[in-house]
């Protein structure tokens, strides 16, 4: 009987812990509500589909920061998805490991830089070839709606391939680690079968599939949030556009660029409800991932 | 032996108490725009007096006059002055104290175009997309002889909230009635055109990157970054560069109407050689502080600032305030109740 009381003692311990995350959550909901209250009193449901943001008329709409941020992090998930599955593969399936190491090591420090360097490396770097690629865009590429607009590298597109950079590691690090627990027995009787190595790679990622499309997620989760890197080379410009070089903006640069100078009570709670409609997104976004993970291994 | 031991033990503690109770802490926080000669003098006056600590976060204006209000720092900093509005929520009266003079230049990146005049009519039409190209026939009336490009204007602004924005589009509102109408004043404006970047530094380096581009910085970091600026038209009609001289000549012109409470707008100042996007850079502090021995510190270190530390201006890019000026801000300092 007293040899029970540790395992007791454990079990409610790692029960508050658990519940402290839960508590943590809500308590951001709630001070982020009360905060957004007089903008949400004033604005309604009107400021979710709102597209003027005038902070001298006190007049406040987000749908431009939430297109904005959906549209980066979407395209930034395309473009990072293909690299980091396609290393995890790779590092898993293939490489020896005196390659795989240093490959590992070389994608987990893309997670160490911080984001701020990604930022300036944007600026200095980055943007100045978006704008020599825009230059170069042919004429009737200019005239669909997706390239249009003056070359000036700041844009969707430097920040979507800035955010793919950023979320390559934490997606093909899960997804590596998802392969590697696939088990051997399946490789081996994928392989008994006469399986050519693609078919067998095919096959442990039907396997890991629900596990990768977590990976994949994770990746979006984290470019949705991703702040100062985008900030620094969207163009921060609240406007809908399908064009990926077109400045845009997204709901946590807005934040971050103008929470510091907003004086008047309404313009900060406006800035805090874009942060409770961000949290919502990301709500939602995380539930329809688990969703499609639920439908895949059912 | 252990009589010795515990009365050195008791003299150490007695001594750190001292020292630890003669140091005084004071925090402030507000606008960026004076940020490197706030630092200049605080270090400065930090290697005079070892006693004062003054800790300054730059988190912009907007968020020096909602901390001072709530009296989460001792002292703030202001480029834009409060509103009688924001006067009235502090819970004490708030006192603007002139400390330095800044000014705002439009910088720009247009290749062998050399230096170039804007009045403030076409900088607001510029600013808000209606001259497209560089070659307009409003900017070319302006600069005589030059040749100017056909290269499409790129308008560069702050994306973050600023002082800067404040000064640059009250002065542009006051030039022109359809900024005024379209775009107003304050530290973050819808703009019509252009795209954000953000900080001083992060403008000028995309004005450095983008022919064409024009935008509004401070003065030092258009002189620190090497990017040209142009000479604006005051009231007069003269082409004034900004300098000290020309930011002096504005605070003096505009001081003869200076109200008691310092809030005071010299841009589009009248008079000769007036630089006419000038503006006073304000500390906020409390006529009557809680805390006698942080108002002390501080009244001492603005007497301080308003004096010797007025030498240190001209080096980071800010005018010295005129003597005149410095008299009456030294005048309101005096009136902090330190005891």
């Amino acid at each position: 009987m007293a040899r029970r009381a540790p395992s007791v003692l454990f079990g409610g311990a790692t029960t508050a812990l658990a519940s402290a995350v839960l508590v943590i959550v809500s308590a951001i909901a709630v001070v982020l509500t009360i905060d957004a209250l007089p903008s949400i009193r004033r604005f309604g449901l009107e400021f979710w589909s709102g597209t003027v943001w005038d902070p001298v008329t006190q007049d406040f709409g987000a749908l431009p920061f939430i297109w904005g941020t959906l549209y980066s992090s979407c395209l930034a998930i395309i473009l990072a998805a293909p690299i980091a599955l396609g290393s995890a593969v790779f590092i898993a399936e293939f490489a020896p490991p005196w390659l795989g190491q240093p490959l590992v090591f070389l994608i987990e420090l893309l997670a160490a830089i911080p984001s701020i360097v990604y930022g300036l490396w944007g600026i200095f770097v980055l943007v100045p070839d978006i704008r020599r690629l825009e230059l170069a865009l042919p004429d009737a590429l200019r005239q669909s709606p997706f390239f249009s607009g003056p070359p000036l590298g700041l844009g969707l597109l430097s920040a979507a391939l800035l955010l793919a950079i950023m979320v390559i590691p934490f997606t093909a690090s899960v997804a590596r680690e998802v392969l590697r627990a696939v088990p051997l027995a399946q490789r081996e009787a994928a392989y008994a079968l006469g399986a050519t190595p693609f078919e067998a790679v095919r096959a442990a990622l039907h396997y890991a599939r629900s596990g990768i499309a977590g990976a994949v997620m994770l990746g979006l989760g984290r470019a949705l949030g991703e702040t100062m890197a985008v900030a620094m080379v969207i163009g921060n410009t609240p406007k809908i556009s399908l064009s990926i070089v077109q400045p845009q903006y997204t709901m946590a640069a807005v934040i971050a660029n103008e929470f510091t100078e907003a004086a008047q009570p309404l313009y900060l709670s406006a800035l805090v409800e874009i942060g409770l409609v961000l949290f919502a997104v990301t709500l939602v976004i995380n539930a329809l991932s688990r969703l499609l993970i639920w439908s895949m291994t059912r | 032996m252990r009589a010795g031991v515990a009365l050195l033990t008791t003299c150490a503690l007695t001594a750190a108490t001292l020292a630890a109770a003669q140091t005084v802490r004071v925090t402030g926080a507000g606008a960026t725009f004076p940020y490197p000669i706030y630092s200049k003098w605080f270090a400065e006056y930090g290697r005079l007096h070892r006693e004062v600590e003054i800790d300054y976060q730059s988190i912009g204006s907007g968020g020096g006059i909602r901390q001072v209000t709530n009296r989460t720092v001792f002292f703030g900093a202001t480029d834009s002055p409060m509103t009688d509005e924001q006067l009235r929520a502090a819970g004490g009266r708030l006192l603007h104290v002139p400390m330095a003079l800044g000014a705002v230049v439009p910088a720009y990146h247009v290749p062998g175009a050399g230096e170039l005049t804007f009045s403030g009519d076409v900088l607001a039409r510029i600013f808000l997309g209606q001259i497209a190209r560089w070659n307009d026939a409003a900017i070319s009336a302006l600069n005589p002889g030059v040749r100017l490009p056909a290269t499409a204007i790129t308008v560069v602004h702050r994306a973050d909230g600023s002082g800067t924005t404040y000064v640059w589009t009250e002065y542009l509102s006051k030039q022109s009635a359809e900024f005024r109408r379209m775009v107003g004043v304050n530290a973050a404006v819808r703009w019509p055109a252009g795209v954000g970047a953000r900080g001083n530094e992060g403008v000028a380096g995309l004005v450095q990157q983008i022919p064409g581009a024009i935008a509004y910085v401070e003065l030092n970091y258009a002189i620190h970054g090497k990017i040209a600026y142009g000479r604006v038209l005051n009231g007069g009609g003269e082409r004034v560069k900004a300098s000290v001289e020309s930011m002096t000549a504005a605070a003096l012109s505009g001081a003869a109407t200076m109200p008691p409470d310092f809030r005071l707008s010299i841009t589009d100042a009248p008079g000769k050689g007036t630089y006419p996007i000038s503006s006073f850079t304000w500390l906020l502090l409390y006529e009557e502080p809680k805390d006698k021995v942080r108002g002390r510190a501080m009244v001492e270190f603005v007497r301080w600032a308003l004096t010797a530390g007025q030498g240190y201006c001209a080096d980071l890019g800010y005018a010295p305030l005129p003597d005149h000026i410095v008299k009456l801000a030294l005048a309101a300092v005096d009136r902090i109740k330190t005891s």
